[in-house]
């Protein structure tokens, strides 16, 4: 028993004094495995693990560097994203991505403080796209505002150029993040003559029912979604009581998972949703993934989520910094980077055709560069519609580009006013 | 006149939905009624119900992740789905062990304790059945489909419109609700007054000391109370869970039941169905008459604000029992 207890001992003391084995590529990934929002934090968080597995399995990490992960849950709730944020930036971290709006506008003032850049691909506050305000956030390949004009560009391509007089709704989560395409809807509506209603969600959005009768006494044209979670859920199947045409509902590329589809069965065919990127598991990089990652009983899930469209995502996020990484390296000359230099291979990411060939997903997503003026890229998506019977989505629509007359000068204004209120000179 | 009918329409819906309410309510006030005890954990109950259900329905091995990682398997699944109706029944009785194991465990351990202390144990509960129902049956969205018609009903659109010339717009889920609903409360007031275990739970509702004294097993009432309200949940968990498919959100589903006990009372079954018909009907009304004034989204905090006035003036709720204490 004392020789047990002596080891025990022992064993503590060489835990507290030897240094942590950190690898030297720390990447903090702001989970949530539970709580409400789950279903779509799992294949998430899954996505992110699994593609750096396989570069430190396949690869040996990133220029020689292993990249070590570090998950912290946040059940996404923006209290303990900023914990988790604070008790982790110690550890070397090199960027931060934490898959949550209400997170990333706590984080924006400190990551600028800390000097730590952070990637919110698709989410967190759209003007940050203005790099030279925003030196430490970068929100490539698309944002919000991207979204909303796409959406509107794709109506418009669906009725030959003319929506006058059309009736759209905006089923919108009531948070700062369902609230981010209002301007750009409203500007838009200007410019084009439509009829735009907001409809607000409150958190979690399970029970939508006046919502949804609204549409129908409104006899609403088009519906466009800003959800998540469980409210994307409900609002395909409340569309669907009220026989609204699932062709004429077009979600974000957060409110286009197959969570969201799923539980109205054969009443979800032919939603659409925005796609940032390509679907399904028919690229090469999945191949490797089985063979370095899978079948090595390395996954970070049980695999029910591989190929679902918010695992790719998190694939694709996680290509995206992986480049970054590479950037920062050759343009350092070091392999061992800091949190300095991967801001400037996030700035100087340049995403190629041959570049996403060398990831092994060739076409999966639009080519963009970033820049000190520009960390939003070029804002192209695709339109993506679900099949119930085969259960999977395809993509319908080649790239879309968003309204960048309209979109720039908000750009401009938001940037610029944040800019004024924290005494920030435009650095480019 | 077309204001008119759409308010009818809303009014109607929000009847509906106030019986879903109603359902999560029920399941509050019977423990409350027979223990004293305000159930935190009855939301996670809902959500555990409807995931035990779904699991055994689709053949999910419970504890796969666990099982997985210390056996080095890849378990996913049976291989088969269970009939509905077994499915149901096994879940019912997994609802009366975890009754039987509360009452074991915690309850049994606090007997004469503050009604505070069995509050906060409640607490406890609800966290450690979230999380026991996340390693069971696992954390991703599950459909939940055992026959029951949704979509909007076309008898009552087409009638309403030959009445009015304007077709309502009912969801033939909620129709299905509300007659389960009606038969469960029918079921539970024949229960209660005519069966001697009714008349138990009634005289350890009216007074503990007094049901001891004759005799009455406090324990035995408790297990059979929260099995009840175990019932309650897998029938909420089922009409909710059919809405949005199984997943964690579904304890929230609790977060609504709440204005409803402030407003119909914390010891009555009818209370919790008026209640129910009275928020659903009343924040469905507000937001469609009040709503695009203020920018919508009121239902959330209505209810609460309802709730909180009417505490004001009867803070035991319509149907609740006035306390009254003796000095």
């Amino acid at each position: 028993m004392k020789v047990r207890k002596l080891a025990i001992s022992l064993a503590t003391i060489i835990s507290l004094v030897a240094p942590p084995a950190l690898a030297d590529l720390v990447i903090p990934w702001l989970s949530y495995r539970t709580g409400p929002y789950s279903p779509s934090g799992i294949p998430a968080a899954d996505g992110f693990a699994d593609y750096f597995t396989l570069l430190n399995e396949r690869d040996g990490g990133i220029g020689g560097e292993l990249v070590k992960i570090i998950e912290c849950e946040t059940g996404y709730n923006t209290q303990k994203g900023v914990e988790c944020y604070e008790a982790t930036k110690g550890e070397g971290s090199l960027v931060y991505a934490p898959l949550s709006t209400g997170i990333t506008y706590q984080l924006i003032p400190k990551v600028a403080v800390d000097q730590i850049p952070m990637h919110t691909m698709g989410y967190g506050r759209t003007s940050a796209k203005n790099g030279a305000i925003f030196e430490w956030i970068f929100n490539f390949p698309g944002n919000y505002w991207d979204g909303a004009s796409i959406a509107i560009n794709h109506i418009l391509d669906e009725n030959g150029g003319e929506i006058s007089g059309k009736k759209i709704a905006l089923v919108y989560h009531n948070s700062a993040y369902g609230k981010e395409p209002i301007k750009t809807l409203e500007k838009l509506s200007e410019k084009y003559g439509y009829e735009l209603t907001l409809i607000p969600v409150d958190h979690p959005g399970l029970e939508q029912k006046s919502q949804w009768l609204e549409i129908r006494r409104g006899r609403m044209d088009y519906v466009l979604m800003w959800g998540w979670g469980v409210m994307n859920s409900v609002a395909i199947q409340e569309a669907a009581n009220i026989r609204f045409p699932m062709e004429n509902f077009i979600g974000i590329w957060w409110s286009g998972s197959e969570n969201d589809v799923l539980p109205a069965g054969e009443r979800a065919h032919n939603y659409k949703a925005l796609a940032l990127h390509g679907v399904g598991t028919d690229y090469p990089l999945y191949d490797d993934l089985k063979t370095y990652v899978y079948d090595k009983g390395l996954a970070a899930g049980d695999g029910s989520s591989i190929g679902s469209v918010l695992y790719n995502r998190a694939v694709y996020n996680s290509a995206l910094l992986a480049e970054a990484i590479k950037t920062a390296q050759e343009m350092h000359g070091v392999s061992d980077i800091t949190p300095v230099m991967m801001r400037d291979g996030l700035e100087n990411l340049s995403v190629t055709e041959e570049v996403m060939t060398s990831w092994g997903l060739p076409g999966f997503a639009p080519p963009f560069e970033v820049s000190c003026e520009n960390h939003g890229g070029d804002g192209l998506a695709m339109v993506q519609q679900w099949d119930a019977e085969a259960q999977e989505w395809n993509i319908i629509t080649g790239l879309i580009s968003s309204d960048k007359e309209v979109i720039d000068p908000l750009i401009m204004e938001d940037s610029t006013q944040y800019a004024a209120e924290n005494n920030i000179t435009p650095r480019c | 006149m077309q204001t008119l009918l759409f308010a009818l329409e809303v009014s109607l819906n929000g009847f509906m939905t106030g019986i879903l309410y109603a359902l999560v309510a029920l399941g509050f006030v019977l423990i409350f009624k027979a223990s004293g005890v305000f159930n935190y954990a009855q939301g996670v109950m809902v959500l555990f119900a409807a995931l035990t259900l779904v699991g055994l329905q689709q053949g999910i091995v419970p504890f796969q992740h666990l099982i997985n990682n210390l056996l080095g398997t890849s378990i996913h699944g049976f291989g088969w789905n269970m009939p509905t109706f077994l499915a149901l029944l096994l879940t019912l009785l997994t609802m009366l062990l975890l009754a039987w194991l509360v009452e074991k465990l915690i309850l049994k351990h606090l007997v004469n304790q503050n009604p505070v202390i069995l509050f906060m144990a409640t607490i406890g509960l609800a966290y450690f059945l979230e999380g026991f129902g996340d390693l069971m049956w696992g954390a991703d969205l599950k459909k939940l489909d055992i026959g029951i018609p949704m979509g909007i009903s076309d008898t009552v659109e087409q009638t309403t419109y030959d009445w009015f010339g304007y077709g309502f717009f009912i969801d033939r889920l909620d129709i299905t609700a509300s007659i389960v609903a009606a038969l469960l409360v029918i079921g539970l007031t024949i229960f209660s007054q005519f069966s001697k275990t009714g008349r138990a739970l009634r005289a350890v509702a009216d007074d503990h000391q007094a049901a001891l004294s004759v005799g009455i097993s406090l324990r035995r009432i408790w297990v059979i109370v929260w099995s009840i309200a175990g019932l309650v949940a897998l029938i909420a968990g089922i009409f909710w869970g059919s809405k949005s498919g199984v997943q964690f959100s579904l304890s929230l589903v609790a977060l609504k039941a709440l204005p409803v006990l402030m407003l119909g009372g914390l010891t009555s079954i009818p209370g919790a169905i008026v209640g129910g018909l009275l928020i659903g009907v009343g924040e469905k009304l507000f937001d469609f008459m009040v709503g695009p004034m203020i920018g919508g989204a009121t239902e959330n905090w209505f209810a609460y604000v309802v709730a909180l006035v009417f505490l004001l003036f009867r803070p035991q709720g319509l149907f609740g029992e006035k306390i009254i204490e003796r000095v």
